[in-house]
């Protein structure tokens, strides 16, 4: 099975993952691949089976409205490529 | 061609809460950029969600304000795409299970009639960062603060149903009533604490199926949501006339420049990839917590109103400007307990004050006369200290900042004299000094003597510098004009 | 000192043998000569860890310290380490150093553990051979033309070297087993819920589990009772007492019933592995165990649902990775898009970025229903199998990995190859079962392991039948050759 290249290039983008025309092909291929493996899930009957989102049978915890976190602006932004009077800078934005 | 409009809105709303949806850090407003985001909201590798218990109730109270279901298991989903003020690269939502399902808006039109705007469904979801084009950084790149991200919203979807921009805009602002009444968000729009998105669409009056729609993004106005619902009515109008289609589009609104315009629409619609959370849990809310929420549950707008009625006597036109606004209802009462007059109160604030908080732009709660000044001054105009003249200039002292009422009255010295002696010595002093005008007053046919005593009073006003009674002075001098006669 | 287990030191510690400092020196230096030949530790962390064993040295002098005090250990570079460049293998976190710990390290480290260092991986926890990382491949100590099995085999390969007597890992398909397996150790992933993820980086949220491996399981159960606690900061960690792992080594297994699934004896099996685990449960069997036929039906749809819902939620935790807040950026990225697509194509390996395109199609807009949907359905059927299961048995056994350690690239060309390895290891991770790897024989010289399956939070009973097992077979006392000097 293969997908299409239109595919791959729309799942690159929705991904954000520059794919290099060179290897389209391959990739494309190794995907298939793996969605032969996958598809074997359609063989399985799962009518009336409830879908599984959580391997847990727990429910979620609230927190209290307690503020619990300091300012450590410049310990967290060490590791930051690009900064400038406290601000994560990115090529311009446009809306 | 006569042509109906068909608008939803969808409208998110800040929680005030102290801290974010799924970190512990604050959520105040201004801070210095990044200061108020932590590992989580930073979205750093190995950092997991917690959910802020007081989120989920003032939801739930949403839900009760409204008459809604309410969702007592709600999941989050994860909603997926990339910008740079999302830091996760997705946003924490909810979509197939929301914490509020159907309930009921009542809008009332401006000639009185009502109408009820459904609402479809009310969820939970992570504010995004911010991006800023300009600052103090170098030309030719955006600066990311992401203090904003995970600012606890709700995101209030209503069904299409309303016919105009009226409807629209009565419709934000009872909804921005019922969450400032509630009290989970401060509504402060200037801050961002509401914003709207309008789906506007149109179709030839009487017929059924809906047109295209186009949203139009992030009005945090209401004059702002009016202009772009009025101009995007009349584009599309227009558009469909001469012939053309209405693409389904995400849009702009600019206020201050009044220019609407599509937002990059050539790119293909995202696909969001939506699906169940795996780091968060099944959010349950029991039926304990929901009777002990609807107990506690803050009086709701049009509760307000009415009682504002009953218990003050306001007219229904001024119950409904005093109650439905939140810090104006509070405002409110504050001075009417400590002035002791409501009507007073309820002219005081809806005239003088909120005209000159409209002048200068400044909202209720920061207002420089706060309501305690304002009552006080009130009280002194009930209790005829001072005349309803020189009250205006006490609350022009009050707003710049030198004092109480008392204190004003006091240091400008402008306390009414209303004592008899005083007053009584004032008149005799005046009618000695002006011999003439008493024996022009005695001349006079009885029925032409009123007109003259307004001469006398000039006088007397002027004599006391202003702060003479007036009902107190006219009893005083007809009593000796009398006497003269 | 090198051969000593971990029981074994912490007994040598607290009776003054030895002390921590020499210890932390001996495995020091044996990570400087031998590590090169296997590319098992990435960072060594020399400074830092002779610090910590002084200081650990003060402690056990005091008295009353706790058991792993003074014990040197390696954490995988999936735990963030405070200070400590934490990579994930990958070029994207290269330059990573993070300002917090993940729960597991601050557990070891209340507990007055030395950290050596950070132990090689595939890239993401993507992987059965760590053949992906950035750093490269890590050789299989028994076997250094054969991978360790993945994607814990830098652990892996550093226990069964000597290079440390325990090290953290993480299984979400079989990394802690499979690697375990293949390098001839001991290694057990707990309950999903049992230990922290904070910390952790993500790779799938509702299948990582963080694990102990070592050289026995009587010193994985004092690894995992360190590790084990209950964290506030994940959502999805339970509040639940940790049992005293080591207290109940020693019951007898007498009437023990041990569930033997037909569906894990099929064709793939390597004869020789099928022999040594057959073996290894008549061996259980001769102390008293039942063996009893069962069948988990739905085994077949394992690994294609674990391939659509690991790669899904991995496409999700990996979108944070966008070059703004941390990590690798690509150099000059001419606009915003140009930041994203090449900072991940640069940053991300091909097995992740397969992974990632894998996971979006799958949660894609038409797709989501098929896959998704279908997979998380697919989960459902397999949990009940286990269900069912373990009403009539106490624990489940059989191979942890189709055949033994294979050659490097020989898996190469395509991805399902190598997704195969994890046949028998995947349906214990959708389930959220514990599930542990002991070494049970060689083939062809290299190690073979015998898997052990438990019921939710029954982690004890799995480390006391392993223990019991491991008291009458010798395989885990092996080392590879090379390895003594």
């Amino acid at each position: 099975m293969s997908i299409e290249r239109h595919e791959i290039e729309k799942l690159a983008t929705l991904a954000r993952i520059a794919i290099d025309d060179s290897t389209i092909n391959e990739v494309s291929r190794r995907l298939g691949s793996v969605l032969e493996l996958v598809d074997q899930l359609q063989a399985a009957d799962t009518e009336g089976v409830e879908a599984m989102s959580h391997p847990v049978q727990a429910i979620q915890r609230l927190r209290e409205d307690e503020v619990t976190e300091i300012n450590q602006r410049d310990a967290l932004q060490a590791p930051s490529p690009d900064i400038e009077d406290g601000l994560f800078l990115v090529p311009k934005v446009i809306e | 061609m006569s042509w109906e409009t068909v608008i939803g809105l969808e409208v998110h709303v800040q929680l005030a809460t102290k801290t974010k949806i799924f970190s512990g850090a604050s959520t105040a407003f201004g801070a210095e950029p990044n200061t108020q985001a932590c590992a989580i909201d930073l979205a750093m590798p190995g950092t997991l969600p917690v959910l802020n218990k007081q989120a989920v109730h003032y939801a739930v109270m949403f839900g009760l304000a409204i008459d809604a279901e309410i969702g007592k298991e709600s999941a989050f989903e994860r909603k997926n795409y990339f910008y740079p003020d999302l830091p996760k690269g997705y946003q924490t939502t909810q979509l197939e299970k929301p914490i509020v399902g159907r309930g009921n808006v009542e809008i009332e039109r401006a000639d009185g009639s009502k109408k009820i705007v459904r609402i479809h469904h009310a969820h939970l979801e992570e504010d995004a960062g911010k991006s800023l084009h300009e600052g103090n950084f170098r030309h030719g790149v955006s600066g990311i603060d992401l203090n904003r991200a995970g600012t606890p919203l709700i995101e209030i979807v209503s069904e299409p149903d309303m016919s105009n921009a009226e409807e629209a805009i009565a419709f934000a602002k009872k909804l921005h009533s019922i969450v400032t009444s509630i009290g989970i968000c401060d509504g402060e729009m200037s801050q961002g604490s509401m914003r709207f998105d309008v789906n506007v669409s149109v179709r030839p009056t009487g017929t059924k199926e809906l047109g295209t729609r186009t949203e139009t993004k992030n009005l945090n106005s209401f004059k702002f949501m009016e202009e772009a619902i009025s101009k995007e009515v009349e584009r599309q109008i227009d558009l469909i006339e001469d012939g053309g289609t209405v693409v389904q589009e995400t849009r702009l609104y600019n206020g201050d420049t009044k220019v609407a315009r599509s937002m990059r629409s050539k790119e293909e619609a995202n696909d969001y990839r939506y699906f169940p959370c795996p780091d968060l849990l099944p959010v349950i809310v029991t039926d304990e917590t929901i009777e002990e929420l609807r107990r506690n549950l803050p009086e709701l707008p049009d509760a307000r109103q009415a009682r504002f009625v009953e218990q003050y006597g306001l007219s229904d036109y001024d119950a409904a400007v005093l109650g439905s606004d939140a810090a104006m209802s509070a405002y409110f009462e504050t001075t009417t307990e400590k002035s002791g007059n409501a009507k007073l109160a309820a002219n005081w604030t809806m005239g003088e004050l909120a005209a000159r908080l409209n002048n200068e732009a400044i909202s209720i709660t920061n207002s420089p006369v706060s309501a305690e000044q304002l009552g006080g001054l009130i009280a002194r105009v009930a209790d005829n200290s001072i005349s309803g003249k020189m009250a205006k200039e006490v609350f022009d002292g009050i707003w710049a900042g030198e004092g109480s009422a008392d204190d004003i009255i006091e240091a400008r010295g402008l306390k009414q004299v209303s004592d008899s002696g005083a007053l009584e010595q004032m008149v005799a002093e005046v009618l000695a000094a002006n011999q003439a005008m008493v024996d022009d007053y005695i001349n006079t046919d009885e029925a032409k003597r009123k007109k003259k005593l307004g001469g006398f009073m000039g006088q007397i006003m002027k004599a006391s510098k202003g702060q003479a009674n007036p009902q107190q002075v006219n009893q005083i001098l007809a009593k000796k004009l009398s006497e003269l006669l | 000192m090198h051969n000593l287990t971990i029981a074994e030191l912490v007994r040598g510690l607290k009776s003054n043998q030895f002390s921590s400092v020499e210890l932390t020196q001996h495995f020091l230096d044996r990570i400087a000569k031998l590590n090169p030949g296997f590319n098992a530790v990435i960072t060594v962390t020399a400074d830092q860890a002779l610090k910590a064993a002084a200081a650990a040295d003060e402690r056990l002098a005091a008295g009353n310290a706790p058991d792993l005090c003074g014990v040197p250990i390696l954490h995988k570079d999936i735990f963030c380490t405070k200070g400590v460049r934490t990579s994930c293998g990958s070029k994207m976190l290269d330059n990573f150093v993070p300002p917090y710990n993940a729960t597991v390290v601050e557990n070891f480290e209340q507990a007055g553990a030395v950290v050596l260092g950070k132990t090689n991986m595939d890239e993401f926890a993507m992987g059965s051979s760590n053949e992906t990382s950035f750093y490269g491949s890590v050789q299989n100590p028994w076997s250094t033309d054969c991978v360790p099995g993945g994607s814990s085999g830098g652990s892996a390969a550093a226990v069964a070297a000597r290079l440390a007597p325990g090290a953290t890992a993480t299984d979400t398909g079989g990394s802690i087993r499979q690697p375990a397996a293949l390098c001839g150790i001991t290694g057990i992933k707990p309950t999903y819920g049992r230990v922290s993820r904070w910390g952790m980086i993500a790779f799938a949220s509702s299948l990582d589990q963080a694990g102990p491996m070592a050289r026995s399981a009587e010193d994985c159960a004092l690894l995992l009772s360190c590790m084990a606690s209950f964290d506030e900061k994940d959502s999805t960690c339970i509040d639940r007492e940790v049992p005293d792992y080591s207290s109940s080594l020693n019951n007898s297994v007498k009437g023990l019933k041990i569930g033997v699934p037909k569906e894990y004896f099929s064709e793939g099996l390597n004869p020789g592995t099928e022999k040594a685990v057959r073996t290894a449960l008549a061996e259980l069997e001769a102390q008293g165990a039942e063996l009893i036929e069962i069948s988990l039906p739905n085994s077949g749809l394992s690994v294609p649902a674990y391939y659509v819902i690991a790669p899904a939620e991995a496409s999700a935790n990996l979108s944070r990775f966008d070059g703004v807040k941390y990590g690798y950026r690509c150099e000059d990225p001419k606009d915003l898009q140009d930041l994203y697509t090449r900072t991940r194509a640069e940053g991300f390996g091909e097995e992740v970025q397969r992974r990632i395109l894998i996971g979006t199609y799958c949660l894609s807009a038409g797709y989501y229903d098929a896959y998704y949907g279908k997979a998380q359905q697919a989960r459902q059927l397999i949990q009940q199998d286990f269900t069912a299961a373990f009403e009539k048995v106490d624990v489940i056994m059989g191979p942890t990995c189709p055949s033994p350690a294979f050659k490097f690239g020989s898996k190469g060309d395509d991805p399902v190859a190598m997704y195969l390895e994890d046949i028998y290891t995947i349906a214990t991770n959708l389930a959220g079962l514990p599930g542990m790897s002991v070494p049970c024989g060689m083939v062809d010289d290299k190690p073979v392991g015998l898997q052990i399956i438990g019921n939710y939070f029954d982690e004890a009973r799995m480390l006391n039948v392993a223990h019991q097992y491991q008291q009458v077979t010798g395989w885990h006392d092996q080392a590879p050759e090379g390895v003594d000097s």
